[in-house]
């Protein structure tokens, strides 16, 4: 568990706490509807982690790192989109692979695009998004975060 | 548990775990370990984001969530989206059912559609960790660029979206 992960286990526990004293009944009406919500969400989650699972298998980082080697250019900053939006991983994942692609020889917009792509745009998440959004939403935010991934890419490229 | 059995990604999964193992046995084993990992990395950040749903839902009047994210919050709304995106962890579909109850109590879209790219994008708590495996310059350059696009994108994609379309994910929202 990351250090973001246990900020938002302590926050949670201290207003679960507040709650409760302020109001018993209240604070069990709260943790009815947490679990209700998750429980309405499970099956969506079942197959999301399923093909995220499969994903990570057959996208490794040793792949990634083929791919995007040395003076891969233009072309590399696209595989990097490409690879980075149809796969998923976290941050303490991201960023230490970032950062050995680096030392290899990779490109800074190349990464860029990789780690940006990695964790805003989610292909495996578009069935999930357009069950609690709509289709429209879920084109309009994944177009959104790749355009966002390209500025950074050519800025990236552009002073460093 | 309809909904599961009606999954698309489902049979795909299943699907090409089993080609898989008449390919490579040791890969198919390695994506279904990779499945329960996965699934059990998300189940860590279950149990807070999940009350905190339900503590929002009881305690938070829809006045308040209007005053703070609503239609006319301004510069109050996007700071209060800021914050809740990037302190927040774990993948995206955590934060959909947030999101969801955001805009059910009455929170502007693009300060919602903010919240969630700050979600997936800006992560200050390990910002540190991000300087030291990527350097100072990466790190600035490349935040600074995808708050702004992101923030001036949030309020594009709304007005795209058009009333009508946001109001009918409003409605989902209210069911849930």
């Amino acid at each position: 568990m990351g250090i973001s992960s246990y900020i938002l286990y302590v926050l949670t526990a201290v207003l679960l706490v507040i709650s409760f004293i302020k109001d018993k009944k209240k604070t069990k009406k709260a943790l009815k509807k947490g679990y209700m919500a998750f429980i309405k969400i499970l099956p969506v989650l079942i197959p999301l982690f399923l093909f995220v699972g499969i994903i990570l298998t057959l996208i490794t980082p040793d792949q990634i790192r083929q791919a995007i080697g040395e003076d891969s250019g233009v072309i590399g900053v696209i595989i990097s989109l490409v690879v980075g939006s149809v796969s998923f991983m976290p941050p303490f994942v991201t960023y230490p692979l970032g950062a050995e692609l680096l030392e290899n020889g990779a490109g800074y917009p190349q990464v860029a695009a990789l780690v940006t792509t990695l964790m805003a745009v989610g292909f495996v998440y578009i069935g999930a998004e357009t069950k609690f959004f709509s289709k429209r939403a879920t084109l309009l935010r994944n177009s959104l975060a790749l355009i966002g991934s390209i500025v950074v890419a050519i800025v990236i490229w552009m002073v460093m | 548990m309809k909904v599961l059995f009606k999954s698309k990604m489902l049979y795909i999964s299943l699907a090409i775990i089993f080609i898989l193992l008449f390919i490579d046995y040791n890969l198919a084993i390695d994506a279904t370990k990779s499945s329960v990992n996965q699934f059990y990395l998300m189940i860590q950040i279950v149990p807070p984001i999940f009350i905190l749903i339900g503590l929002m839902d009881v305690w938070v009047p829809r006045e308040t969530m209007i005053k703070l994210m609503g239609e006319k919050s301004g510069f109050i709304g996007i700071s209060v989206a800021f914050i809740f995106g990037t302190f927040a962890a774990g993948p995206l579909v955590g934060a959909f059912p947030l999101a969801m109850i955001m805009l059910k109590k009455g929170a502007r879209y693009a300060n919602v559609l903010f919240f969630l790219m700050m979600w997936a994008s800006a992560k200050i708590p390990i910002i540190f960790f991000q300087v030291t495996t990527l350097g100072l310059k990466f790190t600035v350059v490349s935040n600074i660029i995808l708050i702004l696009m992101f923030l001036v994108g949030s309020f594009i994609v709304e007005k795209l979206m058009g009333k009508k379309e946001i109001e009918h994910i409003v409605e989902k929202a209210k069911q849930y």
